[in-house]
């Protein structure tokens, strides 16, 4: 369970975890492009909720979605010590917002388990596989093609169509 | 085959090049047709024969048959053969234009219109039969020779196509030699089989002096080496009293794999050579004609000057030579006249310069070709470069470094640079309005024809330049504005004459730069705005309520609503469903507005305000409910303190501002995009009325002004998505993203009935 080169071994993926509302998370390696430090965003009008607004990315504007916020686990209020996770989802690159972002892990296949079956709550819409820990922590994978599908509409047409649930 | 590739598209952008050439001298020759230039003859000779040249080299044989016959009877009137008239003029137009179709059919692959081509080349044929004289058989048939010098990034006039011409229209067979002039282009084949150029050039040197040029003008660059192909020719001038058939000889193992021709020269002036007189004659490349002395791989100064054996006619008296207003020209062609010809050059066409190698006598600034994308890219980093350079600013600024500090004072190089930089830049983008210009002649032309009303376009400040990307989305609109203006702006002739105008009608073309915007007008001199007409016809449509009082400019202002269409039954031309609202929303794309102008009996002017550049905006910074905005400058009229202007509630939450007897509905920006709920009357901001489509206005309310400035567009679209009332993003100095306001959008979705009471027109 340490750090690897993502040499992809057959049943074995590189994954980016980060703490969010005081839970583990993880996404796939391959759509991260960089990690950097908060920095304020330019509000956008009509965004969704959890839309932070823009920021300055190099030249580009890059939106910052509060990734807390869209997976219902309340809004966070950003300082200076959380961090933006540079993804691309398609042809679009997106700012994830995170409380820290923790390790570089590979996981094998084997250890990636389906989510229990819980009450319906948001987060068990984007949350495809958990992964445990001896001990006791626990990752949630995360398919951001599904959880950003307004900011990437060509990504997973099946996911906007109906499973996620869109603010008006 | 991706080398042959290029070529092709080297081809076609030089095919555009030249046909811009063809069709300005074109007009140049018709304007003049009493008395053609006989160097814009040249200049248009020249442009069809390279299209000819480069066409044949990509067999596009439509394009070859025509721009053969083109050229046929263009080499009449070169030769003063065929005097210009208002019909032939008329032709070699639908020519010129036909061709360029042909070219853009060669490109896209498209077969040509078979039955205009008949017509067409049946109207040339007739014309180079009927006047052409002998020449044009003995031309027909005479191999077309292909050199492959269009593919020669020297855009300027090609000096080589003409001299080229003269050269094959002075093959000959006969004349009591002095020399010979030896073109000498061995095949791949003649190395296979083991020949030696040096060593037939050696030959040659044993029958007498030679002068050998290498032709370089097939040389490739080492990128595109072909090992197996031949590149190089030679040009000889062999003197010699050696028979033709000696000569022939020297090539006798060889002629299957070479590509020869030998032209006897004349023993000097001494003996002027019985020189076929069914050829064409090449002296009217003569003194005014001096670029053909420049043609150094193609002639050897000396030969030149003597070659034209054609020159059989008695000769003139000398003075008679720079006379170039005399159209059937024989130009004594000793060769002191060329020399000493007043044209001759001043040394740039000079024997030693000639012989140096390719020398273009022709002061054309050079240019390159760069991909559009490699601009850009340099343009964005630029703009990164600005941006940066603002960002430090500011932290030196917050450091408290004293302005006087060297640290201060190097950023200040910088900065100058740096926006010296990006002007450069922008510079290379901005291209002059002139093809755009050039295309609407034959607009204007095919208009006329199609309505029968006689029309000619004036163009003015077509060198006003503009970004590339302006250039081409104005294409569209203009072509539009144009036609419309033949088809609805200018009256029949009867018409014209009774109200006492020339039965032609002017469509006037400008361009100008006017504080920071390109400024473009269309104007007719037809009838103006028949106003009561166009308010009945809206009336009609249901565009407005019946019996509605407009003013005047209203009514223009109708013309460009969606569904507005004046002409009664719809015609051809213009009649196509799309209307000016289409033009004026292009033009709002690019970030311009159309304005209409009409008097009554003299005509109607549109006037098209651009911007110079789409990456750059003008904006003024403002801000609201704790964002900063960019509100395009291209749209405020006025901004007005909100605490002093005078202002009517109107419902609940409506309100207007009452300016200069105007009523204009005001829209809070903080409410509008959902940051605050309500203003609270303590605190008044600032006003600023904007203006949108069809002259409607509305005044933005915001807290502050604070600054007007140019800022480097950023697409919000790319990363995100489209925001209701947003255009387009931008980067402040602190490296912060402020969105740029569309006022245009805020307004109509604030109030969207166009012709709402609330809303105020323009006055």
């Amino acid at each position: 369970m340490t750090e690897t080169s993502a040499q992809n071994l057959t049943g074995r993926q590189d994954v980016v975890s980060f703490r969010l509302a005081e839970q583990d998370f993880c996404i796939d390696i391959n759509v991260v492009r960089e990690i950097r430090g908060w920095t304020p965003t330019t509000a956008l009008p009509h965004a969704q909720s959890y839309v932070k607004g823009v920021i300055n990315l190099r030249g580009s504007v890059v939106a910052v979605v509060d990734l807390a916020a869209r997976l219902g686990l309340g809004t966070t209020a950003p300082t200076a010590r959380h961090v933006i996770i540079i993804v691309t989802l398609g042809r679009q690159t997106v700012g994830v917002l995170a409380d820290v972002v923790s390790d570089i892990l590979t996981i094998g296949e084997e250890h990636m388990k389906p989510v229990p079956e819980l009450a319906s709550e948001v987060a068990r819409d984007f949350i495809t596989s958990v992964i445990t820990f001896e001990d006791g922590r626990m990752l949630r994978r995360i398919d951001l093609g599904r959880v950003l599908p307004e900011l990437s509409p060509s990504l997973s047409p099946e996911a906007s169509r109906g499973q996620v649930p869109v603010p008006a | 085959m991706s080398g042959l590739d290029d070529l092709r598209i080297t081809f076609f952008q030089e095919c555009e090049d030249l046909l811009e050439q063809l069709g300005e001298g074109l007009r140049v020759l018709e304007a003049s047709e009493a008395a053609p230039d006989i160097e814009t003859v040249h200049a248009v000779f020249r442009a069809v024969h390279s299209i000819k040249g480069g066409a044949g080299a990509f067999a596009l044989n439509d394009l070859v048959t025509f721009a053969h016959l083109f050229e046929t009877v263009l080499d009449h009137l070169r030769s003063g053969r065929m005097a210009a008239s208002a019909p032939l003029m008329a032709t070699l137009l639908r020519s010129g234009d036909f061709l360029a179709d042909l070219v853009a059919n060669a490109r896209d692959g498209v077969a040509p219109d078979a039955g205009r081509m008949r017509a067409l080349l049946a109207e040339l044929d007739a014309l180079a039969d009927a006047e052409g004289g002998p020449g044009h058989d003995g031309e027909d048939t005479e191999p077309f020779d292909f050199v492959p010098m269009g593919l020669d990034l020297d855009l300027g006039p090609m000096p080589d196509a003409a001299a080229e011409a003269g050269d094959a229209t002075a093959e000959s067979e006969s004349g009591s030699a002095g020399g010979y002039l030896i073109r000498f282009r061995p095949h791949a084949a003649m190395y296979g089989t083991g020949n030696e150029p040096a060593a037939l050039l050696r030959a040659l040197a044993r029958l007498g002096t030679v002068q050998v040029t290498a032709d370089l003008s097939a040389v490739r660059p080492l990128t595109r080496f072909d090992p197996g192909e031949t590149q190089l020719a030679w040009q000889l001038r062999l003197d010699t009293d050696a028979s033709r058939s000696e000569v022939e000889a020297v090539f006798e193992f060889v002629e299957d794999v070479v590509s020869l021709d030998i032209t006897s020269l004349p023993r000097g002036e001494g003996s002027p050579a019985a020189g076929p007189t069914d050829q064409p004659p090449a002296p009217d490349l003569g003194p005014p004609a001096p670029v053909s002395m420049g043609d150094a791989p193609a002639d050897l100064p000396a030969t030149a000057q003597q070659r034209p054996p054609a020159t059989v006619r008695p000769l003139p008296s000398p003075p008679d030579a720079t006379d170039s207003a005399v159209p059937a020209e024989p130009a004594p062609r000793v060769p002191a006249s060329v020399d000493t010809s007043p044209d001759a050059g001043a040394g740039v066409a000079a024997p030693t310069a000639a012989t140096a190698g390719n020398v273009t006598p022709l002061a054309a600034p050079a240019t390159i070709r760069v991909n559009l994308d490699r601009v850009d890219r340099l343009i964005n980093l630029i703009g990164e470069l600005v941006i940066m350079e603002a960002m430090l600013s500011q932290v030196i600024g917050e450091a408290g470094i004293s302005a006087d500090s060297d640290v201060a004072n190097g950023l200040d190089g910088i900065k100058q640079l740096a926006s010296e930089i990006q002007e450069s830049v922008m510079a290379i983008r901005a291209q002059p309005l002139k093809p755009v210009f050039q295309r609407m002649h034959r607009i204007v032309r095919e208009a006329s024809e199609a309505t029968g009303k006689g029309a000619r376009l004036v163009t003015l400040g077509e060198n006003t330049e503009v970004d590339k990307t302006v250039i081409e989305r104005l294409v569209d609109p203009l072509t539009h504005m144009i036609r419309n203006a033949v088809d609805h702006g200018l009256e029949d002739a009867e018409s014209r004459r009774a109200a006492g105008k020339p039965a032609e009608g002017t469509i006037t073309l400008s361009a100008a730069h006017r504080s920071g915007r390109v400024v473009i007008e269309v104007a007719d001199d037809g009838g103006g705005i028949d106003r009561p007409r166009v308010k009945s016809i809206a009336e009609r449509k249901g565009l407005i309520p019946a019996g509605a009082q407009l003013s005047p400019t209203e009514i223009d202002n109708l013309l460009f609503m969606p569904g507005f269409s004046s002409k009664a039954e719809v015609s051809a031309l213009s009649g196509r469903g799309v209307g000016l609202d289409v033009v004026r929303r292009e033009i709002a794309a690019l970030g311009g507005r159309v304005a209409i102008e009409s008097v009554p009996g003299r005509g109607t002017t549109f006037t098209i305000a651009l911007p110079l550049t789409l990456a750059v905006l003008e904006g003024m910074l403002v801000s609201f409910g704790g964002e900063t905005m960019v509100l395009p400058i291209s749209a405020i009229v006025e901004t007005l303190h909100a605490g002093t202007a005078t202002i009517h509630p109107i419902g609940l939450t409506g309100r207007v501002l009452a300016n200069r007897s105007e009523l204009i509905p005001i829209i809070d920006l903080a409410t509008a995009f959902g940051l605050a709920r309500e203003r609270k009357k303590s605190q008044p901001g600032v006003l600023i009325v904007v203006e949108c489509e069809a002259g409607r206005r509305a005044a933005l309310e915001v807290d502050h002004i604070h600054d007007q400035r140019q800022v480097v567009i950023k697409s919000l679209e790319e990363n995100y998505g489209s925001v209701p009332g947003i255009s387009a993003a931008t980067i402040l100095g602190d490296g912060r993203i402020a969105l740029i306001v569309d006022p245009e959008e805020i307004v109509s979705t604030a109030a969207p009935d166009p012709l709402s009471p609330l809303l105020a027109e323009t006055v």
